[in-house]
């Protein structure tokens, strides 16, 4: 059986086309934005019906707020986000001397809690971490992703891109074979993106909430039926990093909405 | 001798759980030719329940393909439109592409449905799980032969 298997497979790879996972090039990565509907982009672009800036003013109010047995705030350290926090989240996940890995912003919120404020960590997915996140990475709304481009997070990367390629779940699908392959044509009646991952935190309609990167690459992974990382997993640094690498150069919009 | 016998038993045993169509928990089927000629229960599936199976979002069929299902708003078009699948089709292909499309093309997006070995990282409800059983295979297999036109 095994003989006859071998036989189809070569017979099949001599005459067909093999549909190789393919990297989509530069000019031609588009953002989740584009396809989308009339309406969702207008929600996205006007500041005032676009619910994700209701997260970001509250992540402004805690910019401000004095917390932990430090007694101080984000602020006390880091000044006008407007100007320090300019291009940060554009360039995260970033790598972490002390710890030898990269870092997601969140991540990098909740150090600074433990080593700065003496505060408890910020829960995954919790509005306050949401928030922070969403007004640190507005501050770099249009500014070009630059993440990846330290030489340290090289390994974190491919690891990344590995994981993106890798098939699994009971479906046995990989990343690549929808948002690379297969983008723009229809998933049960929904354009499937390539994935480019411009506006995190982001306000998913679906979710009628603002929600993380690793929030959406876990629903994607319980889509085709495979264990989802948790959340902070290496992997879904890794994953994280990697998408982000894969869209350098493109602006970002946090906060984006999607549907 | 007697361990190099032994070594010969072992082996053969050995080729015959790896040729075994039949990973554990799912029922024998063999392959002749480019198809499965016999029925994964020994009995022809129901086409009416295969219908309902196709459209129900939980056998994923049309996540990815679109059919003749006028009632059905949200279908896929990442794959062929199952229209005249029963024309293009025998029953005995349309079994082994349900069973293991991947026999066919290696690349394929379409997932095999009567497989539970080999998966990377399967969640936990769905572990040792194919995704479709013997006799949901064979309704949507019966379903898609009377697509005819």
């Amino acid at each position: 059986m095994n003989f006859w298997r071998a036989i189809v497979l070569a017979a099949l790879a001599a005459t067909a086309p093999a549909l190789l996972a393919g990297e989509i090039p530069p000019d031609a990565r588009r953002s989740g934005y584009s396809f989308m509907g009339p309406d969702t982009r207008a929600m996205q672009d006007d500041d005032s019906s676009n619910p994700g800036m209701l997260f970001v003013l509250d992540g402004e109010a805690l910019w401000t707020k004095k917390a932990g047995s430090a007694h101080k705030a984000c602020a006390d350290c880091h000044g006008d986000a407007r100007s320090s926090m300019k291009g940060i989240a554009a360039r995260y996940p970033a790598f972490d001397k002390a710890l030898a890995r990269p870092v997601t912003l969140d991540q990098r919120i909740n150090l600074c809690r433990a080593n700065h404020q003496q505060a408890a960590p910020l829960p995954y997915e919790s509005r306050d971490v949401l928030a922070l996140s969403a007004f640190v990475a507005h501050q770099s709304r249009g500014v070009a992703i630059t993440a990846g481009d330290d030489p340290q997070l090289k390994p974190f990367v491919e690891q990344g891109r590995n994981l993106f390629m890798q098939r699994e779940g009971q479906l046995n699908l990989a990343c690549t074979n929808c948002h690379d392959d297969n983008f723009e044509k229809r998933l049960a009646g929904s354009p499937i993106t390539q994935a480019q991952p411009t506006g995190y935190p982001l306000y998913r309609l679906e979710w009628q909430t603002l929600g993380s990167l690793e929030r959406r690459l876990r629903s994607c992974m319980t889509g085709v039926r495979a264990q989802a990382y948790d959340y902070g997993a290496p992997e879904l640094v890794a994953l994280e990093l990697y998408l982000m690498s894969r869209a350098r150069g493109m602006p970002m919009e946090t906060p984006a909405v999607r549907p | 001798m007697a361990r190099s016998t032994v070594h010969i038993v072992a082996l053969i045993a050995s080729l015959a759980l790896v040729s075994n169509t039949s990973a554990e928990g799912l029922a024998p089927y063999k392959i002749v030719g480019d198809g499965i000629a016999e029925s994964l229960t020994g009995s022809p599936g129901d086409p009416a329940r295969g219908r309902a199976l196709v459209l129900a979002r939980t056998t994923t069929c049309i996540l990815c393909h679109s059919g003749p299902f006028p009632e059905t708003r949200f279908q896929g078009d990442l794959a062929p439109d199952l229209t005249g699948a029963g024309n293009r089709w025998t029953v005995s292909q349309l079994r082994l592409r349900m069973v293991d499309a991947s026999r066919f093309n290696p690349d394929t997006i379409m997932p095999s449905y009567y497989r539970n070995d080999g998966l990377v990282r399967v969640g936990r409800n769905f572990t040792g799980k194919p995704i479709l059983s013997a006799a949901e295979i064979e309704d949507i297999v019966a379903y898609l032969a009377t697509l005819r036109n």
